[in-house]
């Protein structure tokens, strides 16, 4: 049918014909070849990138799957533990999997309840737990451990999917989550032993960090980022001065300083350990960024909307809680978590502050004599672990972006 | 459709009450008017003047508006229209004069501005309504926060007043799924919640494409029969002409020309005002 009907149209106008012949000779191929054809071999300059980049690409892809079959990978199966969880006492594991059980429960419920972004999360930290249940380097515990967060999960999405009044409930658990699961791997008030904070360490301690720094940074850098624009000079003077001086400092300095200056300022020795004075420290540090950050999203805010908040009779405060900063946060979601995800990268800098972070405790163990050279299968684990969860961080941003944006076009 | 529908049948009743109530209140501030004339100003501008900077915005305004009256203002752009009714709900400062608001005097003092604003509520040229919020939030937000309703009491006034307006069905809608006409239409509604005793417009149909217009005439107007104290800075004539109690043309500041519809349109004083009149009609 079409064929004719291009045929006569053809006959009837000669340049048309010349156009339409490459077309018409495709109509047999199906729709897949011929995106085939459109993306990646369309014309001669195309074609070449195409083969060189299928080429670069079949190369690495090799060298990869050599390397990762080639190797024994016993230093990193053997380090396991303490890459994940540094010197964390064997008797108080249960504190870690308690948190890990509510994190999976939350993380199903979530699924369930709010389906979107929820449910890459959770399968995202179900592989993880899967692949790391399956391997055969843990021991049975920690593979009856996973598989009991497997299944919290899938009963949380069961929950959650069922009963979608556990909406409310949901939240506050997991406002809840962060200062529990903290003061249960601390240990709190008497009522649990305290389990040092030199015994944290691998991602336990590159997670902690990262978390504190985060939720911390938050209303600091809010409250800056209102300060810089305060009506009051000693206010907008102060949060500019903290703001461009701590921005104008490396982070190193940064933690030398939170490692030097804080016992000072407190008085010589409060017993305020390494670990609390880097969390300080990445908490001031993240502040002034996300200040700025926020100062973006506040001046994309059009002064129409404080007129009307004005007229309807909003005060100050009001204004900025309800109408302003609602918005201004929403306009910045990219930045923030784009943020977020630089700080959880840069926790790897305690090492030199001498703690043993992820990234740390990798270097550590290939300093070890009887692993001499092995380094690069435990930076590839490193690597591979960083990536999956800073990955997951810009995917949910994308995705919040995304709908919070549907109502308002 | 069938929500809607429901809805407006719910609301038949209530509806029909409300109407005899304002034809009350008409009647009531109908007479008001006639009887007490110029002795019940609720709006007093005194010799107010405001510059910006060295520019001489507003000069030396005079105006009392009596309850129930519709003031419509003219004049060309960059007359101070705007920022002559932006004063009036201390949007703006000025520097010199006074403003007097049913009996409240704006001042600097913050108690004052904010008594004022109660009484007052402001439609903008540009709806400003806020994009986070479903409709519904938009207009029971400030009787929650700054009349502190209780939420159910709001936002059943908040429905009232969007069927007031003819938009019940969007309540559920943020401003960006609605046209200009129904922002503009939300944003009468929002300022109305606050139960003001006036109204002020500032150009609230220039942003609006010409086949929404009329409907947020028709609803100001059904406002100012309602008995309504309003000023509004507009350019469409006919609404002038038809609603307005008296009309005011500002040009540079000053008021020019202060006369009723028929007066102002017909026999204008100033040629100033001819020269404006044979501009835009
Ligand atoms: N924030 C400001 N700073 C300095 N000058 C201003 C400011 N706002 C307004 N003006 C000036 O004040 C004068 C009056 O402006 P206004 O907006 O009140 O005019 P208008 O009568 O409302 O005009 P239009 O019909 O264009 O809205 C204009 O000359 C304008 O340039
Ligand atoms: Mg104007």
């Amino acid at each position: 049918m079409i064929d004719e009907r291009l045929h006569i149209k053809g006959e009837m106008d000669s340049r048309l014909e010349v156009t339409d012949a490459p077309r018409l000779k495709q109509d047999g191929q199906t729709p897949f070849f011929k995106a085939l054809k459109k993306n990646l071999f369309d014309g001669p300059k195309n074609t070449l990138l195409t083969l060189l980049t299928a080429l670069f690409s079949g190369l690495v892809l090799y060298q990869v799957v050599q390397f990762a079959v080639t190797n024994s990978w016993d230093v990193v199966y053997i380090h396991l533990r303490l890459l994940m969880i540094g010197q964390y006492p064997l008797e108080e594991l249960w504190r870690l999997w308690f948190a890990l059980y509510y994190a999976s429960l939350m993380i199903g419920g979530t699924w369930g309840l709010f389906k979107g972004a929820g449910k890459a999360v959770a399968l995202t930290f179900g592989s993880v737990f899967l692949a790391f249940a399956i391997i055969p380097w843990t021991t049975l515990n920690t593979t009856l451990n996973l598989v009991a967060c497997l299944l919290l999960m899938a009963g949380g999405y069961l929950l959650g999917s069922r009963f979608s009044v556990l909406k409310i409930p949901a939240l506050v658990l997991w406002a809840l989550y962060f200062p529990l699961t903290l003061g249960l791997i601390m240990g709190f008030g008497g009522l649990l032993d305290p389990v040092l904070s030199r015994y944290w360490g691998g991602w336990l301690l590159t997670v902690i960090l990262a978390s504190v720094a985060i939720i911390g940074c938050f209303p600091l850098g809010i409250l800056l980022a209102l300060g810089r624009r305060s009506e009051l000079p000693v206010v907008r003077y102060f949060c500019i001065a903290y703001i461009e001086l701590v921005r104008g400092t490396p982070l190193i300095m940064v933690l030398f300083i939170g490692q030097l200056l804080i016992p000072l300022f407190l008085g010589g020795q409060t017993g305020m350990d390494n670990v609390t004075r880097a969390m300080i420290a990445y908490v001031f540090f993240a502040a002034a960024y996300l200040a700025e950050d926020v100062r973006g999203g506040l001046q994309s805010i059009p002064g129409g909307q404080y007129e009307a908040a004005q007229a309807l009779g909003l005060n100050k405060i009001k204004t900025t809680f309800f109408i302003i900063l609602p918005q201004a946060l929403k306009a910045v979601i990219p930045a923030m978590v784009g943020l977020f995800i630089t700080i959880l990268k840069d926790t790897s800098l305690v090492a030199i502050i001498g703690l043993s972070d992820f990234l740390g405790t990798a270097r550590r163990i290939s300093n070890n004599p009887e692993y001499l050279g092995r380094y690069l299968e435990l930076y590839v684990f490193v690597a591979v672990f960083y990536f999956i969860f800073c990955y997951l961080m810009a995917y949910v941003s994308r995705y919040l972006e995304r709908s919070l944006s549907k109502g308002s076009r | 459709m069938i929500k809607g529908s429901s809805y407006t049948g719910r609301n038949a009743v209530i509806h029909k009450e409300r109407e005899e109530k304002i034809m009350k209140e008409v009647v009531a501030a109908k007479s008001a008017v006639e009887a007490a004339a110029d002795k019940n100003p609720i709006i007093k501008v005194s010799k107010l003047n405001k510059w910006y900077g060295d520019l001489h915005v507003i000069k030396d305004v005079d105006l009392t508006v009596t309850q129930g009256e519709v003031i419509v203002v003219l004049g060309p752009s960059g007359s101070g229209k705007s920022t002559f009714i932006r004063t009036l709900n201390a949007l703006e400062e000025f520097q010199s004069g006074s403003i007097v608001i049913d009996g409240i005097e704006l001042t600097d003092d913050l108690k004052n501005v904010e008594e004022i604003r109660k009484e007052t509520g402001m439609v903008f040229q540009q709806f400003n309504l806020f994009p986070h919020m479903t409709i519904l939030k938009n207009v029971s937000l400030a009787p929650i926060w700054v009349r502190k309703w209780k939420k159910g009491k709001a936002d059943e006034i908040a429905r009232d007043l969007l069927e007031r307006v003819g938009i019940p069905e969007q309540a559920d809608k943020y401003p960006g799924q609605l046209s200009g006409g129904q922002q503009q239409r939300v944003a009468i509604a929002r300022a109305l919640a606050m139960q003001p005793k006036i109204m002020l417009f500032d150009e609230p149909t220039s942003a609006l494409d010409p086949e929404m217009v009329n409907e947020v005439l028709d609803v100001m107007r059904s406002l100012a029969e309602s008995g309504m104290t309003m000023i509004v800075v507009t350019h469409e004539m006919g609404f002038a002409r038809q609603v307005a109690d008296r009309l005011v043309l500002f040009d540079k500041g000053e008021i020019i020309e202060m006369a009723e519809p028929k007066a102002f349109f017909d026999h204008p004083k100033h040629e100033r005002t001819k020269l404006f009149l044979s501009q835009i009609l």
